[in-house]
């Protein structure tokens, strides 16, 4: 008897540690979800589970849908298309990464890592430039020179 | 009244073509001929002002004298509308709004005007660039959207105000944002006028140094006065949701930043000629585009109560204005080459060249990011939504990078730095921000759980590294000044700033970021929670308990409202009340929400009242606490402030006598 209450309450508490782990489970995937999907009410680009505006007839619906899909246990991408079908590719919140729309990922980077090349070429090359050095030293330097070479000795000690 | 404001327009037409075309001869010819011809244009460009201020007063006064014959009095506005929002009619639709940039280009050509003895040639040409841009408003205004088209019969009241715009802010934010937009096309019409002349020497860019400051000035404002707007009236409990609006007013600001930052190069050392010409001319450019994003309806926006079909002839001006850049820029580019090149990777000029990069690649990510929707419908077939995981995924990696050099930036010297100096200035600032990020682990910020508390928290180290550095570039600089007058540290570095304001100014200003990003950092941790909240209810968020003390409704001659009473608690004391509001407006038939928001330095909390269960007749509350909301806003003043400063023209230098074998150390010259 004390074997079998000691079973039972070891059983009652995995079923619900189970369904605490569940539930969390269900709620991190539908924070998740509902973060990558937006409410197609109308131009506001907001995310499904940040739309606030008053007397939004969809987000309601849609924040429903969600959580039927993810109660029955439906997969991340399954869930995804299964709102990209009904709603249009738009309802994704942001490019996915496959196809054309790795386009969108990709060229911020590109240009980046282009960037960055160019300007460390371009330091280069100016860096490695030859400076023209006056045949036969340098000669008398004039008032106007001496103060143009002045002026630029201010500007680049800042003095 | 229509009749008056409809012959200001055009005469406000007649006159800058006049000004234009007149100003056009007279800059190509030479002689005493030419000189008068200029003359007239510049008075002409004068009269124009008047003409477009008289049109835009006309349609303030049918405003106020609710004359809803007029159709843009009509749709913008009713009887029972707030005076002040009767006067921001002006810019609350698409033809007002129209009329307003048009009174503020006349606004800035005036001045330009009555200051045209400084350099009368280039205002001459300048004057004729800003002359061309008003004859586009003024086509726009007189053929496309005309504020004053009269109603067919006369309507007894108006359809109201769009109430997201009835809102203390909507009443400065527009105008911010213009006298920014506006305001770029100052040194943008310099810089081309200076590009045309082949005007010797960096004078244009001394000239329109104020200009600049002040319109990104204007902008910076405009920017984050829109943060606040849809912070305090959309009810989402954000600030920034990358909006394709929102995004048009981002776009010249980065360029704009960057044109502020290179052009020092220009001024200093005479280098990025090329570079910091095409980047005034990308911000004017962008500041175009970003209208003809508000208004063209080629991309979805919350912002759509301004779209309309008068996309294409933005387009026009946008292709011509490029064409004429590119021609005089091909023409002249000889005229445009550096004089110095760049002699250390580790220099304040590579700095700035990798500071124009990252603001570039922000700034592209955010133009691209806009329009992929566009590019993807031509490309696949059908739209993507491009929305702020996007933005903030690629962003927020730059916005670091920045962070970094905004620290390292003002250590280093013009030329070349010693590795040794900057290890020696860089060690203490660097320690102090890593101390800071060891005490954010200690409390228990865990960067390893997630990417954003890894960004947040780098953010919040870096901004300490500005910060310190910033410090310490005014401790330093402030020593060397209390050693040769005696003066406390404090008035030194007054003096400091006051010796080279622009230097400080800027220092200022970068403050004002770091605070900024230490505010955005916040939004890491933001928490929310939405319950239906009846009589004596109670909900838990963070450190606070809500209890829902009452709700009722109340009808008022604009509109009608529900709200609740909610008393704040934290700790087992009470310390507030809130009154989070949903009103209908009665005449534009529209529903709004009024945030209740508790701000302080440490989190918002932030109440939105959702509406009435109808089931139960209770109200449904979402309630937001958003940490560190509060610095944004702070920063932004002090970014201004910043701003002010580096207005302020320079002191002369407090000569030292300085003892017979040490020269007095000059301190605080240059930027």
């Amino acid at each position: 008897m004390r074997n079998f209450l000691q079973k039972t309450a070891q059983l009652t508490f995995l079923i619900a540690a189970l369904f605490t782990f569940l539930g969390t489970d269900q709620d991190v995937r539908f924070q998740t979800l509902g973060h990558k999907v937006k409410c197609i009410c109308g131009g506001c680009n907001q995310v499904l589970l940040e739309c606030n505006h008053v007397g939004c007839s969809y987000s309601d619906r849609m924040r429903g849908e969600l959580a039927s899909y993810v109660e029955r246990g439906d997969s991340d991408d399954l869930t995804l298309q299964a709102f990209v079908q009904k709603y249009g590719p738009t309802v994704l919140i942001a490019p996915t990464t496959t196809g054309f729309n790795r386009v969108a990922w990709v060229m911020p980077y590109l240009v980046l890592v282009l960037g960055l090349t160019t300007v460390v070429l371009i330091a280069r090359t100016w860096k490695t430039r030859p400076q023209i050095i006056p045949v036969g030293g340098t000669g008398r330097v004039s008032n106007l020179e001496l103060e143009r070479y002045r002026e630029q000795a201010r500007k680049d000690t800042e003095v | 009244m229509s009749q008056i404001g409809s012959f200001a327009l055009l005469l406000a037409l007649v006159l800058s073509a006049y000004s234009f075309v007149a100003g056009l001869v007279a800059v190509t010819r030479k002689g005493p001929g030419a000189e008068r011809l200029g003359e007239t244009a510049r008075r002409a460009g004068i009269a124009t002002f008047a003409m477009v201020f008289l049109a835009a007063l006309v349609l303030v006064i049918a405003a106020f004298q609710d004359d809803f014959s007029i159709a843009y009095i009509f749709h913008h506005s009713n009887r029972d509308l707030p005076g002040a929002y009767k006067f921001a009619t002006l810019w609350s639709g698409q033809e007002g709004s129209l009329l307003f940039w048009s009174l503020l280009l006349a606004t800035y050509g005036l001045v330009l005007r009555l200051r045209y003895k400084t350099d009368s040639r280039l205002f001459a040409h300048a004057s004729v660039i800003i002359a061309a841009v008003q004859v586009f408003f003024l086509l726009l205004l007189n053929f496309a959207a005309h504020p004053f088209a009269v109603m067919q019969g006369l309507p007894q009241d108006g359809n109201g105000l769009n109430p997201l715009l009835q809102y203390p802010e909507m009443v400065i934010h527009p105008p911010m944002l213009y006298l920014g937009y506006v305001g770029f096309t100052v040194p943008f019409a310099f810089a081309l006028a200076a590009l045309i002349m082949r005007y010797p020497g960096e004078k244009w860019i001394q000239i329109t140094r104020r200009w600049s400051m002040v319109t990104w000035g204007f902008l910076t404002c405009g920017v984050f006065l829109g943060a606040h707007w849809a912070y305090s009236v959309l009810g989402w409990g954000g600030y920034w949701g990358w909006d394709p609006v929102e995004n048009a007013s981002l776009m010249p600001w980065l360029t704009g930043t960057a044109f502020l930052h290179s052009v020092m190069m220009q001024e200093k050392r005479g280098m990025l000629k090329t570079w910091n010409m095409w980047l005034i001319f990308a911000t004017f450019l962008l500041s175009i585009f970003g209208t003809f994003l508000t208004r063209s309806g080629v991309v979805s926006s919350v912002h759509a109560f301004a779209q309309s079909s008068i996309g294409d002839w933005f387009v026009g001006f946008l292709a011509v204005t490029f064409a004429v850049c590119l021609f005089f820029y091909v023409k002249n580019r000889p005229h445009l080459r550096s004089e110095h090149k760049l002699e250390s990777l580790v220099s304040r000029e590579s700095s700035f060249l990798f500071n124009n990069l990252l603001l570039l690649v922000a700034c592209f990510t955010v133009l691209w990011g806009t329009l992929f929707p566009v590019l993807s419908e031509a490309v696949q077939g059908s739209k993507v939504t491009v929305g702020p995981p996007f933005f903030n995924r690629v962003n927020v990696p730059v916005a670091l990078l920045l962070l970094l050099l905004t620290a390292v930036g003002p250590l280093l010297a013009w030329r070349k730095t010693s590795i040794e100096s900057l290890k020696r200035n860089f060690l203490w600032p660097a320690l102090g921000a890593i101390a800071i990020g060891a005490a954010l682990i200690v409390v228990g910020i865990r960067p390893w759980k997630d990417m954003t508390y890894l960004y947040s928290l780098m953010t919040i180290m870096l901004s300490a590294l500005v910060g310190f550095t910033v410090i310490s570039e005014f401790i330093r600089g402030g020593r060397v000044i209390k050693g040769h007058t005696g003066q406390s540290l404090f008035a030194s570095m007054v003096q400091l700033a006051h010796r080279n304001t622009r230097r400080y100014g800027g220092y200022i200003v970068h403050f004002g970021v770091i605070v900024i990003m230490i505010g955005f950092a916040g939004a890491a941790f933001n928490q929310d929670k939405e319950q239906e909240m009846g009589y004596g209810d109670k909900m838990s968020l963070g450190a606070y308990t809500l209890v829902c003390r009452s709700y009722t409704q109340e009808d008022k001659p604009n509109y009608s409202s529900e709200w609740a009473i909610i008393d704040v608690f934290k700790g087992g004391k009470q310390i507030d009340t809130l009154y989070p509001e949903r009103r209908f407006y009665k005449a534009s038939q529209q529903m709004a929400t009024m945030v209740a928001n508790r701000s302080t330095f440490k989190e918002d909390l932030y109440l939105v009242y959702e509406g009435l269960n109808q089931d139960t007749g209770r109200p449904i509350l979402k309630v937001h606490l958003n940490p560190l909301v509060m610095w944004i806003w702070v920063g932004v003043w002090i970014m201004i402030a910043g701003t002010v400063v580096a207005l302020i023209p320079n002191a002369v230098p407090v000569r030292v006598t300085a003892p017979a074998r040490i020269q007095a150390a000059p301190v605080g010259a240059g930027d």
